[in-house]
Formats: C-alpha cells, sequence, structure tokens
C-alpha cells in the first residue's frame, strides 16, 4: 500500500547529478522513454534516474512492511473465521509486495539489507498513513478499504512507469490490492449497515482516518516543485493531486452510498469544473508527522527493529555458508 | 463408538489446530527475514482452515457454528494440548513447536485417512496434502539452521529440550482412547507417537540435535481435559475481543 508522498531530492542535488552525464547518451535513454521503452537494470541509465527510482522503491516497500502492522495487529482480533482467515492472507500479501519491492529496488544496486537498516535508523521513509493508530477493529477496515484503494489509484499510474522491474512488481502488486479492497469493502459495509454500535465504530474510524487519508497522496502539486524530470523520465506518472482527485472521485460516493460522513463540511464536487473541493489538508501536520512526530513513528520502527534484532540469528545462519560468495542481485 | 467419543477427537484436533495457527499468526510481519514471515503466515492461515474443516464436521454432528465455537469458549472449554498455547517465544521455539507439532499431525492425518467415517476421512486425506509441505518446511528449515553455526545450533538444541515434554503431551490418552481405536477410527496416540519419534530422530539426527532419552522426559497432560496453562485464557480473550463488542452483531 503505497501513496504519492514520496520524498524526492531536492532540485540542487538533481541538477549537480545530472550535469555529468553524457549528452548523447542521456538523450538516447529519453528517447526510448519516449517511446514507450521499459529501462532495465543493465540498460545505461543516469545516476539521478537511479537514485530517485531506488528512492521511491524502497520507500513503497517499506511502507508494505510497515503497513502490515497496523493492520496485523489485528489478525489476532478478527472477528469470527472469515474474517481472521482473510486478514492472514491479506496482510501475507503485503509482506509479500515488501519482498517484490526490496527486489526491484536491488536490480538497482541497493541491497535489501541496507534499506531496511535505513528504515530502522529513520533515514528513509514510508507511507505517512501508517504513522497513525488503528484504535478499533474498524480502524482496520478502513485501511483495507480506503487505504488500498488509494495505493492503488498510486500504483496503477505508477505501474505505466518506465523502470520494467518496478512496472512488473506493481502489475503483480495491483492484482492482490484489488482483492484486499474488495474484503475491506465487505467489512465496511458490514459495519456501516449493522448494529448501533458497529454503525458508530465506523464513523469514528471514518472521522479518524479522513485527514490522513487526504494526506496520503502527498503535498497539493502547487507546492512541490521539483518532479519534472521525474515525470519526463515516468518516474512519477500521475500528479499528486490528480491522485487524490481521481480517488475522491471514485470513493466519496461510495463513502456517502453507506449513510458515512465525511468530516469535510467543504467536501462537494463542482459540477462546472468536474473537481473535487475540500478545505486545504494540514500541510504542517503531514510535515511533522513525515518528520518522525507522529502518534506512532516511534512505535512502529521499534517493532520493525526488534523484528530485525530478534531474527539477526537467523540471518547469520543463512549466510554462514556464503561468506565469500558474490552478491547476486535478484531478478526482477 | 459413541457420538460423544467421536466429538471429542474431532474437538482436540480442531482445537490443536486453531490455537497453534493463531499462536503462529503472531509471527506476520516481524518475522526473522520476509521469506519466512510469508512462509509461517501462510501456514497459519492453513492451520486456521483446517480447525475450521473439523468444527464445520462438529457442526454437522450437532454442535454449534464454527464462530460460536470458536469465538465464545472459556479456556477450560477448549481441548487443545498445552504445547500449542505456549507463546511464540523467540524464532527458535516457534520453529521447533512446528516441527514437532506438524510431524505429529501428519502421521495423525495418514492414519485418519483411512478411517471408516467418511467424511472424517475424507477431510484427512485433503489436510495431509497440506501437511506434507508445512512438515517439508520445518524439516529444511531445522536442517540449515542447526548445521549452521554454533549460535543457531545452540538455540535449536534448547528449544527443543524445553518443548519435548510439552510435545508428548499431545499424545495425551482421551477417556474414549480404547473405544476409538476398537471401532477402527485409528491406531490410537500411542501409535502416532511411536512413530513420531522415529519420524522426528532421523531428522534431527540429520541437522546434529540431540534427543534425550524418553524415559526421562514427563509429558504434559492436562490439555486435553481442559485443564491450561496460564497463557490460553488472555488468547481467547484476544481472539474474541471483537466478536464480544456485539455478540448479536453480523461482522
Amino acid at each position: 500500500m503505497y501513496g504519492g508522498g514520496q520524498v524526492f531530492e531536492s532540485s540542487s542535488v538533481n541538477n549537480e547529478l545530472l550535469k555529468d552525464e553524457d549528452p548523447q547518451k542521456l538523450a538516447e535513454f529519453e528517447a526510448r522513454i519516449e517511446r514507450g521503452e521499459k529501462i532495465e537494470p543493465n540498460d545505461w541509465m543516469p545516476k539521478l534516474y537511479r537514485k530517485q527510482l531506488i528512492r521511491m522503491i524502497e520507500q513503497h516497500g517499506h511502507s508494505e512492511i510497515i503497513g502490515a502492522l497496523p493492520e496485523g495487529t489485528w489478525i489476532t482480533r478478527a472477528p469470527g473465521f472469515k474474517r481472521k482467515l482473510a486478514l492472514m492472507a491479506k496482510v501475507q500479501d503485503e509482506v509479500g509486495h515488501a519482498q517484490l519491492l526490496y527486489g526491484a529496488a536491488e536490480t538497482l544496486g541497493k541491497s535489501r539489507e541496507q534499506m531496511i537498516e535505513d528504515l530502522i535508523t529513520g533515514k528513509s521513509k514510508y507511507s505517512n498513513i501508517f504513522n497513525y493508530p488503528t484504535f478499533t477493529w474498524a480502524d482496520s477496515c478502513f485501511i483495507s478499504w480506503l487505504v488500498d484503494a488509494g495505493a492503488i489509484v498510486n500504483q496503477l499510474a505508477n505501474a505505466r512507469g518506465s523502470y520494467g522491474p518496478y512496472c512488473r512488481a506493481l502489475d503483480r502488486i495491483c492484482a492482490e490490492e484489488s482483492f484486499h479492497l474488495k474484503y475491506g469493502h465487505h467489512c465496511v459495509i458490514h459495519l456501516a449497515t449493522g448494529t448501533p454500535k458497529q454503525r458508530e465504530m465506523m464513523q469514528e474510524a471514518v472521522d479518524r482516518w479522513w485527514p490522513p487519508m487526504m494526506h496520503f497522496f502527498g503535498p497539493s502539486d502547487k507546492m512541490s516543485t521539483h518532479t519534472q524530470i521525474l515525470t519526463k523520465w515516468k518516474v512519477k506518472m500521475a500528479t499528486n493531486d490528480e491522485c487524490r482527485q481521481q480517488f475522491l472521485d471514485m470513493y466519496v460516493p461510495k463513502i456517502w452510498e453507506l449513510g458515512l460522513t465525511i468530516p469535510d463540511e467543504n467536501l462537494k464536487k463542482n459540477s462546472e469544473t468536474g473537481e473535487w473541493e475540500f478545505t486545504e489538508p494540514d500541510w504542517e501536520e503531514f510535515k511533522r508527522v513525515i518528520n518522525g512526530d507522529g502518534p506512532c513513528n516511534k512505535e512502529r520502527l521499534a517493532v520493525r527493529r526488534t523484528a530485525e534484532e530478534r531474527g539477526a540469528w537467523v540471518r547469520r545462519a543463512l549466510t554462514a555458508k556464503t561468506k565469500g560468495e558474490e552478491y547476486v542481485a535478484p531478478l526482477a | 463408538m459413541t457420538e460423544e467419543a467421536l466429538k471429542d477427537l474431532l474437538y482436540k484436533i480442531a482445537d490443536d489446530l486453531l490455537i497453534l495457527g493463531h499462536r503462529n499468526s503472531e509471527w506476520t510481519g516481524v518475522g526473522p527475514l520476509l521469506e519466512e514471515d510469508i512462509a509461517f503466515s501462510s501456514m497459519a492461515q492453513d492451520k486456521v482452515g483446517q480447525s475450521l474443516a473439523f468444527y464445520n464436521l462438529l457442526h454437522e454432528l450437532g454442535e454449534q457454528d464454527p464462530d460460536t465455537v470458536a469465538f465464545t469458549r472459556n479456556a477450560d472449554q477448549f481441548h487443545n494440548s498445552q504445547f500449542v498455547e505456549l507463546p511464540i517465544g523467540e524464532y527458535d521455539f516457534s520453529l521447533i513447536r512446528h516441527f514437532l507439532f506438524d510431524h505429529a499431525d501428519y502421521i495423525r492425518f495418514s492414519m485418519l485417512a483411512d478411517c471408516p467415517i467418511e467424511e472424517l476421512a475424507q477431510v484427512a486425506r485433503k489436510l495431509k496434502g497440506e501437511i506434507k509441505y508445512h512438515v517439508m518446511h520445518a524439516n529444511t528449515w531445522i536442517k540449515q539452521l542447526a548445521t549452521a553455526n554454533e549460535e543457531a545450533h545452540d538455540r535449536l538444541q534448547k528449544s527443543l529440550d524445553e518443548a519435548l515434554p510439552y510435545a508428548l503431551g499431545v499424545f495425551e490418552p482421551s477417556k474414549f482412547e480404547k473405544e476409538i481405536i476398537d471401532a477402527g477410527v485409528y491406531p490410537g496416540e500411542k501409535a502416532i507417537e511411536e512413530q513420531w519419534k522415529e519420524n522426528i530422530a532421523i531428522v534431527l539426527e540429520q541437522a546434529g540435535l540431540k534427543l534425550p532419552d524418553w524415559n526421562t522426559i514427563k509429558p504434559v497432560y492436562g490439555g486435553r481435559d481442559g485443564k491450561h496453562t496460564e497463557h490460553l485464557q488472555p488468547l481467547v480473550e484476544e481472539m474474541s475481543e471483537v466478536f464480544r463488542v456485539d455478540p448479536s452483531a453480523d461482522w
């Protein structure tokens, strides 16, 4: 599950990395992308392309593995066999997505171990939405339906991007996410049309999760200035605002249909422009949370760090017999 | 054979699978490496799904529906062995438990596959196919880790020593043991235990892990009779937390 809130390099770093590139190779590279060809791991690519892709795919992988935590905590509490089995399978899929994505990022030259190290030391980011807590079962249902729905919007766009291994991983991921979305929708329907207690739980979850959901696609386009070259290179395939609009268009009617209210009195579709209007999300909060000061940042990283420490002996044992062998990047 | 005896057999099998599946699912998202996280989660799903198959058989025999049975009983109404309710501990303990338990269940389902009660035999034949892969997974990991370095070997040996008294508790004979054997349902717990000791000894030897003299180990019994460790009631409460918010609701 991943939105559009990627953290890219600043423009000055971009320019620095680009200035040494061979202009002819760069032109050929850009022509290939223009023709719709996929770039493969051993093809020539600008250093900046490699760097930004690693960063994006890595953040996506981290989002999957951290995203498994707020939902995973409900596996042992899921009400009934049907939900328990489905949620176990769903969270397992998310961990599987992390595996696929780390594999895709490894083809660009960064090892999984290094990526996980950067995650648990806080050096690299993951989707901001998972820094919020799942207080109730309804919160986990909100994630399964609507956060996954948002992720699909973003990922379907990126699946048309230029880097072959990432696109192929995304195709597989989106196929699975569409089942998650069905599962989540089914859960939410049961709560929203259920007993008064269930309806209350679901409404409270919508109230809690709407602001982070609006943050999910990243800052407004007018605030992000340095993605032009990434769009040209088909690293970033849709703008944050485009994804947010598409999500609102697809899901707000479905949420209202269930008799749930959305906690934004300004939310409405402008019949003339066809665009959704809403209260500007609190981007200061977004920045604060992404920089580590959210309700669950410390807890999420602590859980991941503990898992890494507890599993370290297994990984040491697995590599004990392969010492000295050359590292082989996965096929992806 | 009385229906009571058959239900007793089905309950202990179902409860073992549900509780162990629940425990193993606790590794989801925090496994020692992604591949193993996924594998443990997948096997946990199989276990919970397998338990459902047995609760369905019980439902056909007049017991309440699977959700009610699984999510509303208290710990003392569960018939699982104490082995499966123990916390997941470190990964070495969870792996050893998975190894010891799945070897036992593979033999159990192989025997039940030939049982004269066709509905039960059918389920056993199907599940045996799944458990075969769980056993392969356990064997592979035990051998690979225990022979890799001293640290892993020592961890597994220590967990094995701790687990064995509880593992023997899986074979606690029921009060209907003779009745079930006489009816030809399966050859009984003692028979599973003997075969199990032979099977695990082969793998453990390849892994360089030592089995103690069986006569020195006192099996931990009681689970089949509703006597449990302090770990089961909190597990059951956690499992039913949402269900109990509104027991009349459809979730």
